[in-house]
């Protein structure tokens, strides 16, 4: 799994708090937040990677295309639904919730990658 | 050089008449596509010819024509594979204005636009305002469906279409369907028409002569070219049991960016090369992305299909040019 530093402007703060946190305690209760931690989902050349990502509760996944061609990040089962990401454009998803989420590029559906919330 | 061309092209050509499918033929014929290639469907037999130049000049005698097929403008694209692809699409219009004649209509076969924004929509029609020919049937492609399932596309270009933008239509003769098969696509899946298009598609062709040649035509092909990269539509079978016991059959389809054939019986599958970028040959590269050519090369890889009707054979003559001839 990757841990990155450099998120989302919006998210950034939380999770540098919340990645402090984590270093020092394995329970983070402060501010109602759920414990928030940040991992990456690159589209390079038709492929999702990693094409299966397992993360903690609470994890912010961001979705980057690096392609030419755009690409869509959808939950095969309406989960969540990322605009259209034409090239370095990115989506985000925070999963609160445990469970497996399998999501696929509308517009190349053969493009399939799957979130394991644990 | 044109000699050497000219005798493979027949030698490559007599392979595929002796057994109809001959894999040494067929891939023969694909190396030489690029170069312009006459397909004919005679009474079901495909006959193929090299590029002839005059072809095109008996298409006012009788009910013959001539039609021009384009695909893939994707318009608002502007990486380096082609930073203007505008230019290429005007080209391409160029390039069928100057036909000796006017061809009765223009087939757009999707991809219209990068990312469906009517900005991109705007300059497509504004481009095509150039067209000799002022009839122009559309198809979509996946990049004209991205943001209102394709709610825009179809008040532009779908007006007295069916479901996602299918119609039919008959010209001189010839019947023409226009299927979709970018819409819901399924996870994991390629090309799909789908249940009720599949449904209108067997209703739109029964009661019609086997002798009456049809013209199917969509974005991703028909036929199963690269199912790795999706380059194939999942249904695809289905539709063509409707039309096995016509005698002439042609499809045209787009979405891949560079020309491949295949006759399988009576039905001539063809698709066309894009007039804003070429993508890799199947397999030969890590992805199916834009493939970057040297400037001086891009439109040697982008063209336009021009299709003949010729009613004494019954038959369509499919001929590709590239914009840089």
């Amino acid at each position: 799994m990757m841990k990155k530093n450099v998120c989302l402007a919006s998210v950034a703060l939380p999770v540098a708090i919340a990645m402090m946190l984590l270093a020092g305690s394995s329970s983070v209760t402060a501010n109602a937040q759920p414990s928030a931690t940040a991992a990456e989902v690159k589209i390079d050349n038709f492929v999702f990677g990693p094409q299966t990502i397992t993360v903690p509760v609470g994890t912010t996944v961001t979705w980057t295309n690096s392609d030419d061609i755009p690409h869509t990040s959808v939950s095969t089962e309406g989960v969540f639904k990322s605009k259209v990401l034409d090239t370095d454009e990115k989506f985000s998803y925070t999963f609160n919730k445990a469970g497996t989420y399998p999501y696929y590029c509308t517009i190349h559906p053969k493009m399939t990658g799957k979130v394991v919330v644990q | 050089m044109p000699d050497k061309k000219q005798d493979l092209i027949d030698q490559s050509l007599q392979d595929l008449n002796n057994d109809g499918v001959d894999r040494r033929g067929f891939l023969k014929c694909m190396a030489w596509a690029g170069t312009g290639l006459v397909w004919t469907m005679s009474g079901g037999v495909p006959v193929s010819r090299a590029f002839a130049r005059d072809y095109g000049k008996k298409a006012d005698k009788g009910g013959d024509f001539t039609f021009v097929q384009i695909s893939d403008s994707h318009i608002g694209f502007n990486k380096p594979a082609n930073p203007d692809v505008t230019a290429t699409l005007q080209t391409a219009i160029n390039k069928i204005n100057a036909m000796p004649h006017t061809p009765d209509f223009i087939i757009h076969t999707g991809d219209l636009s990068q990312l469906s924004k009517p900005s991109e929509f705007d300059t497509l029609d504004q481009t095509l305002k150039g067209l000799s020919a002022k009839q122009i049937f559309f198809v979509p492609g996946e990049h004209d469906m991205l943001t209102d399932n394709g709610e825009q596309y179809l008040q532009r270009y779908g007006k007295g279409t069916k479901g996602t933008g299918w119609s039919s239509f008959d010209h001189k003769g010839v019947h023409f369907v226009g299927l979709v098969n970018v819409a819901n696509l399924k996870a994991g899946g390629m090309g799909s028409l789908g249940h009720e298009q599949l449904e209108w598609l067997e209703d739109d062709l029964k009661g019609r002569s086997a002798s009456t040649p049809i013209v199917l035509f969509a974005h991703i092909p028909l036929w199963t070219i690269y199912p790795e990269w999706g380059w194939g539509t999942d249904d695809s079978e289905q539709a063509l049991s409707y039309v096995k016991r016509f005698g002439s059959v042609t499809v045209l389809n787009g979405h891949i960016h560079q020309i491949m054939q295949k006759v399988e019986g009576k039905v001539s599958f063809h698709t066309a090369m894009s007039t804003a970028f070429p993508q890799p040959a199947p397999g030969t590269a890590p992805s199916a992305g834009p493939m970057k050519v040297p400037a001086e090369q891009l439109q040697q890889v982008l063209g336009i299909t021009d299709v003949n009707y010729i009613v004494s054979g019954r038959s369509l003559a499919v001929i590709d040019s590239p914009l840089g001839s």
